[in-house]
């Protein structure tokens, strides 16, 4: 299975959906958050950014979504610039590490903001709504507030929100970090099952090492700030993935490798500091 | 059967009220057992007698001064509202104007009513210029204050999604600034008609037959307590009335969203 992936792989490598080349931010001030990163993400990858606390992968994630400028280098969407996202099949969503709901609106409009901005009709985004409520499971809540909800699902409502779009592209900055552990695993196989079925490429960014090897099909490591990428670890298990791989003894290599990582990243980082 | 809203509610009337009664009791009796002269301290009944006899009086100077507190507060609003919009657009605006605002807040309105009376030829329209000017000041600033708190988040998402400036106000800054618009109405509304009242009080009993401060004022000269403090208690109950008016629009505005108007479950 693992040849023929790699096989395939070989003879036709999917295209660049982003690239990084050179990529920093210094901030003004002289504080540098992250050193030039290079880095490609190809269309259907799974890729996450793991690192300690503070060490940029917010920041690069920002600016891999095009919410923030780097100060060096620069981004490439789909070999273009930021102007041409938007365009068709060059859609970008980005999930914010809290919920970042409307308080004063309901469920459904929530989800429909995007479309809204976009000055969609009604007739058009409603269907689209009801779509992506129910890909994250949550058909039946359109008319109530996000108050009324557990962290869980306003958090999925923030996802059907980024999914209502029909993203090609989806950037999540440590979506589940604030959920409880049997929520977060339960939200992880999710969207693992909504990115196999929708062919999404998504950039991920967590702090969790678990979490990082059951959905990534590739993880690359952060050192302590500034920031740079200090190691890669290709997560080469088969998919489906299920509550089998997260206790076999691949999953533990796999963590076993990335938490060495970490620690030499770390460690690197004090140096460097 | 025991909702424990109603009886929420129930408790928010009935404590008060206790009280209520309890201190005009004590009053009345305390009148009567040292047989105090009404042209000093009138006992509760005779005020409430006064307030019926006098209603051919009293009723229409209420009219005149709610008329004023009225056209004040939505001058205020209005004005208010408008310049908070201005201050969000720039922050050159805002820096610029900003002091004036405070200028017009500190400066007490006893002093500026003589002027605004001389220069301003129509009466009504001075009192209702003195009373706004009062109640501009938390209108302004806590509209600002609101269309600037917008959560980042939020604001990063608008950006995101390439909302233009209009869309940015009407769905993003507007509904976050609600509920510190409302609060600003609720102060608002009680300074319109304390500006009312102090302006009627500037203005004097000369030629303009007017509102409660005139009755005040002329039940004063005249020693008729028992009218002075009906007259009193008017101008308390419009205050009460426009306060919950105030509230019951901001429940009605926000009920559905905001952490101030919901009723704590469980």
């Amino acid at each position: 299975m693992n040849l023929a992936e790699q096989a395939q792989r070989s003879v036709a490598p999917s295209p660049a959906v982003l690239t990084a080349r050179g990529a920093a931010k210094t901030y003004p001030g002289g504080v540098r958050a992250l050193e030039p990163v290079d880095l490609e993400v190809r269309e259907g990858e799974f890729v996450t950014l793991i690192g300690p606390s503070g060490c940029g992968k917010s920041t690069l994630l920002r600016i891999l979504a095009g919410l923030a400028a780097p100060s060096g280098g620069e981004i490439r969407w789909w070999g273009g610039g930021a102007d041409r996202l938007g365009e068709p099949g060059r859609h970008l969503s980005f999930v914010f590490q809290d919920p970042t709901l409307m308080p004063w609106a309901s469920v459904a409009a929530n989800v429909r903001l995007p479309l809204d901005l976009a000055r969609r009709a009604r007739g058009e985004s409603d269907p689209r709504v009801a779509a992506a409520l129910g890909l994250v499971g949550l058909g039946g809540f359109e008319s109530s507030y996000p108050r009324q909800l557990s962290g869980g699902m306003q958090m999925r409502v923030s996802i059907a929100r980024a999914l209502v779009t029909d993203p090609d592209l989806l950037l999540m900055d440590e979506p589940f970090g604030a959920l409880d552990e049997i929520t977060r695993a339960r939200l992880d196989a999710d969207l693992l099952a909504l990115w196999s079925r929708r062919r999404l490429t998504v950039v991920f960014v967590t702090h969790s090492i678990y979490e990082a090897v059951f959905l990534s099909t590739r993880v690359l490591v952060l050192s302590a700030r500034p920031g740079r990428i200090v190691g890669e670890v290709a997560i080469d298990a088969p998919f489906p993935r299920g509550d089998a791989f997260r206790v076999s003894t691949g999953f533990a290599g796999f963590c076993q490798r990335l938490s060495d990582l970490l620690a030499q990243a770390s460690a690197t980082g004090a140096v460097g500091a | 059967m025991t909702d424990p809203r109603r009886l929420d509610l129930a408790l928010r009337v009935a404590m008060p009220a206790v009280i209520a009664a309890a201190a005009l009791a004590a009053w009345e009796a305390l009148v009567r057992l040292y047989e105090v002269p009404a042209y000093l301290v009138p006992a509760p009944s005779e005020v409430a007698r006064t307030l019926v006899a006098d209603w051919s009086i009293l009723g229409p100077s209420l009219v005149v001064t709610l008329r004023t507190t009225l056209a004040a507060f939505a001058v205020a609003v209005v004005l208010g509202t408008l310049t908070a919009f201005l201050f969000v657009q720039s922050r050159w605006i805002e820096l610029a104007l900003f002091p004036y605002a405070v200028l017009l807040q500190v400066t007490p309105i006893v002093a500026i009513a003589p002027l605004v009376i001389i220069w301003v030829k129509d009466i009504q329209t001075a009192l209702v210029v003195c009373a706004a000017i009062v109640a501009i000041f938390p209108v302004i600033s806590n509209t600002t204050l609101g269309l600037r708190s917008v959560d980042p988040g939020l604001a990063a998402l608008f950006r995101m999604y390439r909302a233009s400036r209009l869309q940015q106000l009407v769905r993003l800054r507007i509904p976050s600034a609600a509920p510190y618009f409302f609060g600003g109405l609720r102060i608002a509304s009680g300074l319109a008609l304390i500006g009312a009242v102090v302006a009627e009080f500037v203005a004097g009993t000369g030629g303009h037959a007017g509102g409660l401060a005139y009755q005040i004022l002329q039940a004063g000269y005249q020693l008729n307590i028992p009218r002075l403090f009906a007259a009193l208690l008017l101008v308390t109950l419009a205050g009460i009335a426009l306060f919950a008016a105030m509230v019951g629009i901001s429940k009605l505005a926000l009920a559905h969203w905001h952490e101030s108007e919901l009723v704590a479950e469980r």
